[in-house]
């Protein structure tokens, strides 16, 4: 019953853009068409679920038994970096259908900040590994659902009217400050 | 020193880091809540920028060109552990208000954007400047928005109560007009929403003065895109662009 708890409020609650703004660069910058919207919450999805699991295993059987745990930030952005990079070789070579659709968004998610910040939660948090990948992935699934809504709502605003100076990007962050505020009712839900 | 003085301009003005090139939004948007929160992100982050643009700059000719972005992320989270370390020692409260987003510095694009734009290929006494000015630009893109925050949102500024004190010194001019009976927080400006639609509103302040000054001029204007924010994420794709 908890991990359903924990994925609603990674998912939902707390989602990962709307309420604690981890991965608003993406968010802004690849939200312009639902197709690559989609593309790059997949993406998201894939490596910051393999990325929780990995950075939870590694620190709790590398890092705290050889008292680095101080050298978590070090350690988990470049596990990260290698993963993103790994993950890329290997879905070209194996899955080459995947990797068609995610291929390029995949060395855009280095710099993701949700990525790290999620797995650095984790360990603050004292997550055990399997709510360590539970809170990765679900949080993942709210920045997708979030970039989804709001490149929806940008092919729509391509079409209207607005002033000169609000072109751009403050059209878009006043989307997606109404869609903070529609996340706001989600807090009722735990 | 011409081009010091450039370099701090450049930072601070010119490429503002928030409000020109939109780098760094994740911290923008999160920690300014407060005005001592702003200005405490914008200086870690200026120490951290500095010490890495200096030191990147020393190696730029030993770093193989092939795994230069490993390497500077090595040389950024480095720095990033050390200033944690000082901070959760001497600034606890400021560690703990900050929270998760003093690590998160690793990933900002400002870091790693002037390290692959400009302290790779520049010597180390203009890149220690470039990392000033940049940081600067930031600090200041930071605490101007949380001060607007705090402002309406609490009514406070680094956590002094304004309207207390221009009711108590009973100031010419705005006394009555500004009482705590007249002024009301509006809670909405500290919550999250609000950090999106107080960015909104100041980009496109900015972006109405930059179409006014080129229609003078009767030049294309220079709006602020979100492209630009894309670009940051260039560094880690070879300078390929991958978005649409």
């Amino acid at each position: 019953m908890n991990i359903i708890l924990l994925a609603i409020s990674a998912a939902f609650v707390n989602n990962v853009v709307l309420s604690q703004f981890m991965g608003i660069c993406p968010f802004l910058g690849v939200s312009k068409k639902i197709s690559t919207a989609a593309g790059m919450g997949g993406a998201v999805i894939f490596v910051m679920t393999i990325a929780s699991a990995v950075t939870s295993l590694i620190y709790k059987f590398v890092l705290v038994p050889f008292e680095l745990d101080y050298l978590n930030t070090i350690v988990f952005i470049l596990v990260i970096a290698a993963l993103v990079q790994f993950v890329e070789m290997f879905l070209k070579k194996s899955v080459p259908s995947l990797y068609e659709a995610l291929g390029v968004y995949l060395p855009l998610i280095t710099t993701n900040c949700a990525v790290l910040g999620i797995a650095l939660s984790n360990v603050q948090k004292n997550y055990n590994i399997l709510e360590s990948v539970v809170n990765g992935m679900f949080s993942a699934v709210g920045f997708a659902v979030a970039i989804i809504i709001l490149a929806g709502i940008r092919e729509k605003l391509e079409h209207s009217d607005i002033p000169e100076s609000f072109k751009g990007a403050p059209s878009v962050l006043i989307a997606a400050g109404l869609m903070a505020m529609a996340f706001t009712g989600f807090s009722g839900l735990i | 020193m011409g081009k010091i003085t450039e370099r701090l301009y450049n930072g601070i003005v010119k490429e503002n880091p928030t409000f020109v090139q939109m780098l760094g939004m994740c911290p923008t948007l999160a920690v300014t809540t407060a005005a001592i929160n702003g200005l405490g992100m914008g200086l870690a982050t200026t120490v951290i920028l500095t010490m890495s643009n200096l030191v990147i700059s020393i190696l730029r000719k030993a770093i193989p060109d092939k795994v230069r972005i490993p390497a500077y992320i090595v040389v950024i989270a480095s720095f990033v552990t050390i200033i944690q370390f000082i901070m959760q020692a001497y600034l606890p409260e400021l560690n703990d208000s900050l929270g998760l987003f003093i690590p998160l510095i690793v990933v900002n694009c400002i870091i790693l954007g002037r390290a692959e734009a400009y302290a790779s290929k520049n010597k180390p006494l203009p890149s220690i400047f470039d990392g000033i000015g940049m940081g600067l630009g930031f600090t200041v893109g930071l605490t101007f928005i949380a001060i607007i925050r705090e402002f309406f949102g609490k009514g406070k500024i680094f956590d002094i109560d304004i309207v207390k004190l221009i009711q108590d010194n009973e100031v010419p001019v705005l006394n009555g007009i500004v009482s705590s009976d007249s002024f009301s927080t509006i809670n909405i400006f500290t919550s999250a929403p609000g950090a999106f639609f107080v960015l909104a509103f100041l980009i496109a302040f900015i972006n109405h003065r930059n179409i006014k000054k080129a229609k003078k001029e009767g030049t294309t204007p220079n709006v602020c895109k979100l492209a630009d924010c894309a670009a940051c994420e260039n560094v880690m794709c070879q300078g390929k662009r991958k978005e649409d």
